[in-house]
């Protein structure tokens, strides 16, 4: 065999192997993509409740977790919180003893902070003057935020948000790092045992791109979706 | 409607009431002890220069603007910090804004039927007529479904006094209505806000508008500098203005 051929063959010969970790992968993507946005959800509304309690407690959070990297963040929770014997005898323990815990609790705080701020962006697009005209209307401000601001805002946060989500998925590989075996994770045992690095590495960036294109795609039909009002 | 038959009856009540109001952005005072009294059905013009409060003064009338001293009741609301139910009041008071407004995520209709749905929990095929009579009775209920960035600015603005319409206010406030208009689609919103004022709808516009103020107004407000400088009914106010700075005004618009 020519070492092309050779190489070919490898990189699709890792391809099975690779793809036993791809439950892992995406069981971490929506785990933590659809904590997270629940997370982020809550530290919106913190965030433009007009309380400076519950508003301010919001934005150190962001501060901290946008500002740290994120392999950090994971070694910390899954190295770090062990140490504590408060944290040991809780019941959060069930959770922290896991990897998968640490890796989709990791996960869901540092998209939840990235992603609050791409709503908070929504919000703030939508125009002064149609609250307003709600307002003048008689709706409630809980009307106005419902009707009005949540389905502008989120037409308005979609391209932003689809970034963070693939961001998410590019994310889910650093859990190898700690001891779990997703598709990151597998690529590296494979690699342990071929000692072929272009080969298996390059059949993995392949599988994260197809991801990446259909979270694009997806997220370009609800785009289309959300503005069908705008087409002419 | 001419001018010698006033819309409302000579001893009808007062529905709005204004009273030494202030208003104040920061350091600048928008309104200075502001007065104006409007009865049941009169249909009142306020016109001035930009900047002379025109728009704050009808904004605190529903309170998008808060008033930061006298007093305003709105039929028989007072506006206070402690008014629980300032929703209740925006019920009786529709707006018509400068630049429409419209939700541009919902259809024409659907922008019609939404704050009846929620605010006054009629049924949807209630609402759906309601509005439906409205679009007719604006001329355009052919672009019910349409999207409001398919319409021309007047068919917004149209759409825009339908929806204000459809909560059967009882008091209508216009906010320089036709400013932002191209010139050619101005007659159809003077049309229908003249049919509204026919109807005796109790009306107060901000507009530049003088054939309009001459054509149906029961009194024309002037103001400039946080003040009302004149109140008058149109043939005097336009043919026998009392003050310097009306009149200095009135032969700037009207000059061209």
């Amino acid at each position: 065999m020519t070492p092309v051929l050779e190489s070919l063959t490898l990189i699709i010969e890792s391809v099975p192997q690779i793809l036993m970790g791809f439950g892992l992968t995406l069981q971490l993507l929506f785990l933590s993509g659809i904590l997270g946005l629940i997370l982020a959800i809550l530290l919106l509304l913190m965030r433009i409740s007009g309380s400076a309690y519950l508003s301010a407690p919001a934005m150190v959070y962001i501060y901290v977790f946008r500002g740290t990297p994120i392999l950090v963040q994971i070694f910390i929770i899954y190295h770090g919180l062990a140490q504590f014997e408060a944290i040991r005898e809780s019941i959060f323990w069930a959770i922290l003893r896991e990897p998968f815990g640490c890796g989709v609790l990791a996960l869901t705080l540092n998209t939840g902070a990235y992603v609050s701020e791409i709503l908070r962006g929504g919000v703030l697009g939508v125009e002064r003057g149609l609250l307003e005209a709600g307002a003048a209307l008689g709706l409630s401000k809980r009307h106005r935020f419902i009707h009005i601001t949540t389905p502008i805002a989120v037409r308005l946060a979609i391209p932003a948000y689809s970034n963070d989500v693939i961001s998410l998925m590019k994310s889910t590989a650093l859990v190898s790092t700690i001891t779990l075996l997703d598709m990151m994770g597998y690529a590296r045992i494979v690699y342990a045992e071929t000692y072929a690095p272009y080969e298996v590495f390059t059949s993995l960036m392949v599988i994260y791109l197809l991801m990446t294109w259909i979270i694009q795609r997806a997220f370009g039909l609800f785009e289309r979706r959300m503005s069908r009002h705008i087409r002419q | 409607m001419s001018n010698s038959e006033p819309n409302s009856e000579p001893n009808a009540e007062p529905i709005i009431v204004l009273k030494d109001v202030d208003k104040f952005f920061g350091d600048f005072q928008a309104l200075k002890k502001i007065n104006l009294t409007v009865k049941k059905g009169e249909r009142i013009v306020v016109c001035g220069p930009s900047g002379s409060g025109k728009s704050t003064m009808i904004r605190c009338i529903n309170r998008l603007e808060q008033h930061n001293a006298g007093q305003i009741t709105v039929a028989g609301h007072v506006l206070t910090d402690q008014i629980k139910d300032i929703d209740a009041v925006r019920r009786e008071v529709g707006m018509v804004f400068q630049n429409f407004n419209l939700f541009p995520h919902l259809s024409v209709i659907d922008n019609l039927m939404l704050a009846p749905r929620l605010v006054r929990n009629t049924g949807k095929i209630e609402a759906r007529e309601k509005a439906m009579s409205l679009l007719e009775r604006v001329r355009i209920p052919e672009q019910a479904d349409k999207y409001p960035s398919q319409l021309s600015g007047g068919q917004q603005q149209r759409v825009a006094i339908a929806r204000a319409l459809c909560m059967n206010p009882e008091i209508m406030l216009f906010d320089e209505p036709t400013s932002a208009l191209d010139p050619e689609m101005i007659s159809e919103v003077l049309e229908v806000m003249t049919d509204l004022a026919q109807d005796g709808m109790t009306m107060i516009c901000v507009t530049h508008e003088m054939g309009f103020a001459r054509s149906v107004a029961d009194e024309v407000v002037f103001m400039d500098e946080g003040e009302i400088v004149e109140r008058n009914n149109p043939e005097n106010f336009f043919n026998n203005p009392q003050h310097q700075r009306t009149k200095l005004f009135l032969s700037q618009i009207l000059a061209h």
